[in-house]
């Protein structure tokens, strides 16, 4: 298997005792959880990466693998690390468990971040479901460079979509669409998108949390063959260092069609490489 | 040093790969294959199924893409070969027989394709004739990797020894499976996999005492290895050396963490050097005797 199209991961991977300083509850669904470090963790993690969690064993749930998970925030104190997460299976379930004051151990940063150019002038941030938080690095990598933000955010229900803790405070112009009214919709929201493109006019777009919506852009960007177009994906992993080759999906990439690794050749690949679905016979 | 399936050139971030007693790199097949069908992995109680399928792009790839960055540390280059038939194992073993290798591991616990995909590590027989034909064709060190899903491994590793191993590699995984019971899908693309991790521990330690038992060559233990205790115990049940695999995947840099600890068990408990431990568990041939005995007077 070929190393990655584009080399954006750090030289070094290290394990991190890390403090629990703050973990709440934002929603019925979704948490937040800030660890700190004695490590410079805030020079090491950049936009789209993400780290292994070692989820506690409780009397409950015994976590056997490390989680993989997208960095949300990033300082501003040195060794600071935020995370927000929707509870779904066993190790989310006894991370949930973990209180301030204690401690987890953390492996990373890992994984390809997202390319970008602080000379852009705008960018177009797609997020449906807990995507929104891989790509929340973005929002504020965006703000410190002065470039302008499109966003559109899908969710089930207004009360489902967290658009303050994607935005941050960050101004933007933001859409937002829902399946609950049915606005969410492909045509509707690729309708938007087009609209977005070419009244606004971003120069990158990036994407996490739905492979419609992602299928949806690829197919978009074919006509703006000038836009950057980068996906966060998820996969099950194991290793998440790009041993294991648990994680692959296939990829157009270098000519051919190749299996990445999701953990090691991404979690960020362009939009523009990603195959739709993978059959095997 | 690393078990095969679990290792690969990507570790040399989290740790000095200089520390290791050998690198051992993953299987190579002489056949390119794809591997396996999504999810290969699934979780399980204290420990991991899985089902990765050795992909491969075949030996000259693997000697021109993957070699290469191996062999430039002062640890042995140890190179793991699976191969689906007597011939391709043969060749195979014998076309990576190369100066910058110093042991050939013969992953005899894949599918045998001759034998309706049965591995040639079930039984004796064909443990023999694979082994037979790669000593054959091979003077580098020959290291045979079992499977813990034969009946009789001690007859195995003996077969093996007779024809040529120079050690053997106890064990690889167990076979198993995992169902979720919401969806009614197995957890598995390829529905049954590998079980490795600390669950399998016990079964490996046992499988290691009892080729210990069997032959005279040194034997490489594996199963659910994380901790320095654990080779320690693998030690003392006949493992001259052991291999970690899983326990990677939730700590990166564990077998350096793991050297460190053993070296100060050695300190602690007045070891000298670690080859002392090799077979050394205490055992009280009298003790089912003085039982029999102490049985008797009851009731």
């Amino acid at each position: 298997m070929s190393d990655a199209c584009i080399e954006r991961h750090g030289a070094s991977v290290s394990s991190w005792r890390c403090r629990i300083v703050e973990h709440r509850r934002v929603n019925e669904r979704y948490r937040y959880l800030r660890v700190e470090a004695d490590a410079p963790l805030l020079q090491m993690t950049r936009p789209g990466q993400f780290y292994q969690l070692k989820c506690p064993v409780t009397v409950d749930h015994e976590p056997f693998l490390l989680r993989p998970m997208s960095v949300y925030g990033i300082g501003p104190e040195n060794g600071a690390i935020e995370f927000l997460y929707n509870v779904v299976g066993i190790g989310t379930q006894s991370l949930s468990t973990l209180q301030a004051g204690e401690t987890m151990d953390i492996v990373g940063p890992l994984g390809n971040a997202f390319t970008f150019n602080d000379d852009f002038r705008r960018v177009l941030l797609v997020a449906r479901g807990v995507g929104f938080a891989t790509m929340a690095p973005l929002v504020q990598r965006a703000v410190s460079c002065g470039i302008g933000l499109s966003v559109v955010m899908s969710a089930r229900s207004p009360e489902h979509l967290l658009k303050e803790s994607f935005l941050r405070g960050a101004d933007a112009s933001v859409h937002c669409v829902y399946d609950s009214d049915g606005t969410s919709a492909p045509e509707a929201v690729e309708t938007w998108v087009r609209r977005l493109m070419d009244n606004e006019r971003p120069q990158a777009v990036y994407t996490c949390g739905s492979h419609r919506l992602l299928m949806l852009l690829q197919r978009i960007l074919g006509d703006y063959p000038g836009v950057v177009g980068e996906v966060a994906l998820e996969q099950r992993m194991a290793c998440g260092m790009g041993v294991c080759l648990s994680c692959v999906r296939m990829f157009d990439c270098e000519g051919g069609r190749q299996f990445l690794r999701v953990c090691r050749d991404g979690p960020v690949f362009p939009i523009r490489d990603v195959v739709d679905e993978v059959v095997f016979v | 040093m690393p078990a095969s399936g679990c290792f690969a050139i990507e570790y040399r971030e989290a740790m000095d790969l200089n520390g290791l007693g050998a690198l051992v790199i993953k299987s190579v097949s002489p056949k390119p294959r794809v591997g396996n069908p999504t999810p290969r992995v699934a979780e399980v109680r204290g420990g991991m199924l899985n089902s990765i399928g050795i992909p491969s792009k075949g030996l000259d790839h693997y000697r021109r893409e993957i070699l290469p960055a191996y062999t430039q540390y002062d640890a042995p280059v140890v190179v793991s070969v699976s191969a689906d038939t007597v011939d391709e194992f043969a060749s195979a073993c014998e076309a990576l027989s190369l100066p910058e290798v110093s042991a050939i591991e013969a992953n005899i616990s894949c599918p045998n394709l001759e034998a309706d995909g049965m591995a040639f590590a079930m039984s004796p027989q064909t443990t023999c004739k694979v082994v037979s034909a790669i000593r054959r064709r091979t003077r580098h060190s020959l290291w045979v990797k079992l499977t813990p899903n034969a009946g009789d491994v001690a007859s195995v590793a003996k077969a093996a020894e007779d024809a040529g191993a120079d050690a053997i590699v106890m064990g690889n995984t167990v076979l198993g499976m995992a169902i979720d019971v919401r969806t009614r899908e197995p957890k598995l693309g390829n529905v049954m996999g590998g079980l490795s991790g600390p669950a399998i521990k016990p079964l490996a330690l046992r499988l290691v005492y009892q080729c210990y038992r069997a032959v005279r060559v040194p034997i490489i233990g594996c199963g659910g290895i994380q901790s320095a205790e654990d080779v320690v115990e693998f030690m003392l049940a006949g493992a001259s050396a052991v291999q970690v695999g899983t326990a990677s995947f939730r700590d990166p840099a564990v077998m350096q963490k793991i050297i460190e600890d053993l070296g100060g068990y050695c300190g602690q408990m007045g070891v000298g050097q670690l080859r002392e431990l090799t077979g050394q568990m205490k055992l009280d041939r009298q003790l089912a005797d003085s039982w029999l005995h102490i049985a008797q007077q009851s009731g």
